[in-house]
């Protein structure tokens, strides 16, 4: 089941939302309705879901309408029309007691201000969640104790927030999302108010207590490498609506329309693409026929040298023509001519890829994750993948995400 | 009054004939109250009488000490010999008694309704205006209707002072609660917090330096007003101004002044916001 679904959510906010909406069902564009009934169109008939589990990203510019979309998941802003369900539940039908329910049990949120109660402890911060549920000190105190130790502020407990840096305090307001226990994480541009290099430690923080949490994570940026960084799934918005959702891969290479390309157009894809976007298919012998099967295959092919595969496709190396020669002249099996190479793995980056391509005498083999050859990387594919195109694009060689 | 081609309105027949009426039906209800102001402000008056001045004093100079630190402290021992000195003691205690009755009940009514209006805009709407009426409408005016429904004496000075103190309590109160920045209301509303726990939790504990601020201003409209109120019989230090001015006595006037500069200076320090507390232990 689907942790968040939303289906056609859409926010107008002003006096008279109502014909917002009916002039959006006429087609008419943001700007056209702010000109017309000066109505302010937040979201616009936005459907997704989220799965258990996933991190997903929702990218836009400002006003894009994406801390609009986020605010709709917990009903912090009321949709105008649409429903939002968490785990089946649709909470836009809820009461104000059930609603409650599901913001203490369900989802927590981190916010871009950190939004920290600045008479409150760092302790006492972390604890609101679950004192506001009327749990029992202690437990509740142990709690927010573990909360913080998850994101390594320990020793803090008695600082106020003002003491902390702006990295701290983001700390502070993660592990008070955690400590409630929610499944649901809902991050609004989290990280956007930190430094680069405080950015991107938090992120890595981020992935790594995914990797033991599994929440279900729904983050807001208008970064796009962070997006890329830490998506498993990206939404991309304009003025409202969601344009593209897809695998970070999905968008970079097949942007939906011109707004997604040119939001794209910046990123270094030498740290995107992979060895698996470009490779091409790669012809192999068994090792165990013999020398002159390699120099005919070779003589077919019009190459000097070939790669050898074992009976399982496991790569073994390459066999050069004159090495071949001198075997069938001396009677040696290919197995003892066989040079061993380094080969790449499918997702190598191809930022990673451009110094053994430069010391190789031969394409790249690329293999996956047990050593099967899977195809192989020529220098021309690398520098075209560098200029913009990738023609040999094939789904197998994509990381399946 | 000059004739003009319209009509006079006759609103002050109006009010003349609202106050009538509501002495007319509601003069038993109207008694209790103005018995229980004097009461409490009598029985406050004898336990100032009970403590001795000089009790009185050291116990003041403990709360500003602990509140201001020293130097505010010597200005209070010093300002309150000198009103002890100068014999204005038990009128000065009357005063007091005045001015912590009408704060008290400016705090108790204007407190609630301050926050009604912090959390709620169309309360806020409906009760603006009547808080601008409130504030400029000349003090006197307000003991005219106040007579009619307690009487003289302390009970009307009071109530006027009440409803000429209050405005301050529960602006400051509202304005309070509306700078909470709203991230951190959006903060205690995503972790399901019920109204009142995002009240009690988020919003009072972060207005409390504005509450404070207009508590404080409440104090001191209310001491001074309390001087205007001995045109109705109210007792103390203002009596003593009201009957200098009427007399031409300089030297009533000044000492009867001064004292009351005192206790409002004292009753400032005490009540001003004290520098915020950093680091909670």
């Amino acid at each position: 089941m689907n942790k968040i679904e939303v289906r056609q959510a859409t926010k107008v906010f002003g006096k008279n939302p109502k014909l917002g909406l009916e002039l959006l069902k006429k087609g008419l564009s943001k700007k056209e309705i702010k000109r017309k009934a000066g109505l302010n169109v937040g979201v616009s008939d936005a459907s997704f879901h989220v799965e258990a589990g996933e991190i997903f990203v929702i990218m836009g510019l400002s006003g894009s309408g994406k801390s609009t979309l986020v605010r709709l998941l917990n009903r912090l802003i009321e949709p105008t029309s649409g429903s939002v369900l968490i785990d089946g539940e649709e909470i836009t039908r809820m009461n104000v007691k059930d609603l409650r329910r599901v913001r203490r049990q369900k989802i927590s949120m981190v916010f871009q201000g950190f939004a920290l109660f600045p008479h409150r402890t760092i302790l006492e911060n972390t604890l609101y969640g679950l004192e506001i549920q009327g749990i029992e000190k202690n437990e509740r105190q142990k709690r927010a104790l573990e909360a913080l130790e998850q994101v390594g502020l320990k020793g803090y407990e008695t600082s106020m927030p003002d003491q902390l840096s702006g990295g701290m305090q983001q700390r502070v307001g993660l592990a008070r999302a955690l400590a409630s226990g929610t499944d649901i994480l809902l991050m609004d541009e989290a990280f956007s108010a930190l430094d680069p290099l405080i950015r991107k430690e938090m992120q890595d923080q981020l992935l790594d207590l995914q990797t033991n949490m599994h929440k279900t994570i729904v983050f807001i940026t208008h970064d796009l490498d962070e997006a890329l960084r830490i998506g498993d799934r990206i939404a991309l918005m304009k003025d409202g609506r969601i344009v593209q959702i897809g695998s970070p891969e999905e968008i970079l290479i097949n942007p939906a329309n011109d707004y997604v390309e040119h939001f794209v157009e910046d990123v270094d894809m030498s740290k995107v693409i992979t060895a698996g976007h470009i490779m091409s298919r790669a012809d192999a012998m068994q090792v165990d026929r013999g020398p002159r099967v390699a120099l005919q295959l070779m003589k077919d092919a019009g190459l000097s040298s070939l790669f050898t595969v074992d009976r399982s496709k496991k790569f073994l190396g390459v066999i050069d023509a004159d090495d071949a020669a001198e075997a069938v002249k001396k009677g040696k099996t290919c197995l003892e001519i066989v040079k061993p190479i380094h080969p790449v793995t499918v997702d190598t980056l191809l930022a990673d890829l451009f110094e053994d391509i430069s010391n190789a005498s031969v394409p790249l083999p690329v293999v996956d994750e047990q050593g099967k050859l899977r195809g192989l990387v020529r220098r021309g594919a690398i520098i075209n993948a560098l200029a913009g195109s990738y023609p040999s694009l094939t789904r197998s060689g994509v990381k399946q995400s | 009054m000059s004739q003009t081609i319209l009509p006079k309105i006759p609103i002050g027949h109006w009010a003349d004939l609202l106050i009538q009426w509501i002495t007319n039906h509601f003069d038993t209800f109207f008694g209790y109250i103005a018995g229980g102001i004097q009461g409490f402000v009598n029985s406050l008056v004898t336990l100032f009488g009970f403590i001795t001045p000089v009790v009185f004093i050291l116990l003041f100079v403990a709360v500003v000490f602990w509140r201001r630190g020293w130097g505010a402290a010597l200005f209070t021992l010093l300002g309150l010999l000198l009103v002890y000195d100068l014999g204005y003691w038990a009128h000065a205690m009357q005063t007091f008694a005045l001015v912590v009755t009408s704060v008290a009940l400016s705090m108790i009514i204007g407190l609630p309704l301050g926050i009604l209006s912090g959390i709620y805009d169309p309360f806020k709407k409906m009760v603006t205006p009547i808080l601008d009426f409130m504030q400029t409408m000349p003090s006197f005016v307000y003991l005219i209707p106040a007579i009619f429904l307690f009487g003289t004496g302390m009970p009307p000075g009071v109530v006027a002072t009440i409803v000429f103190a209050m405005p301050p309590t529960i602006r400051m109160t509202s304005l309070g609660i509306r700078q909470v920045p709203a991230d951190l209301i959006e903060a205690s509303d995503s972790f399901g917090s019920t109204t009142w726990q995002k009240l009690f939790k988020v919003q009072l504990p972060l207005a409390t330096p504005t509450i404070l601020a207009g508590i404080n201003q409440s104090i001191m409209l209310s001491l001074s007003m309390v001087v205007v109120a001995s045109l109705v019989g109210a007792p103390g230090l203002g009596a003593d101004v009201y009957l200098a001015v009427t007399s031409l006595r300089t030297d009533i006037g000044v000492e009867a002044g001064l004292c009351i500069v005192i206790i409002a200076m004292m009753l400032d320090r005490i009540s001003q916001k004290t520098r915020t507390r950093k680091v909670k232990k």
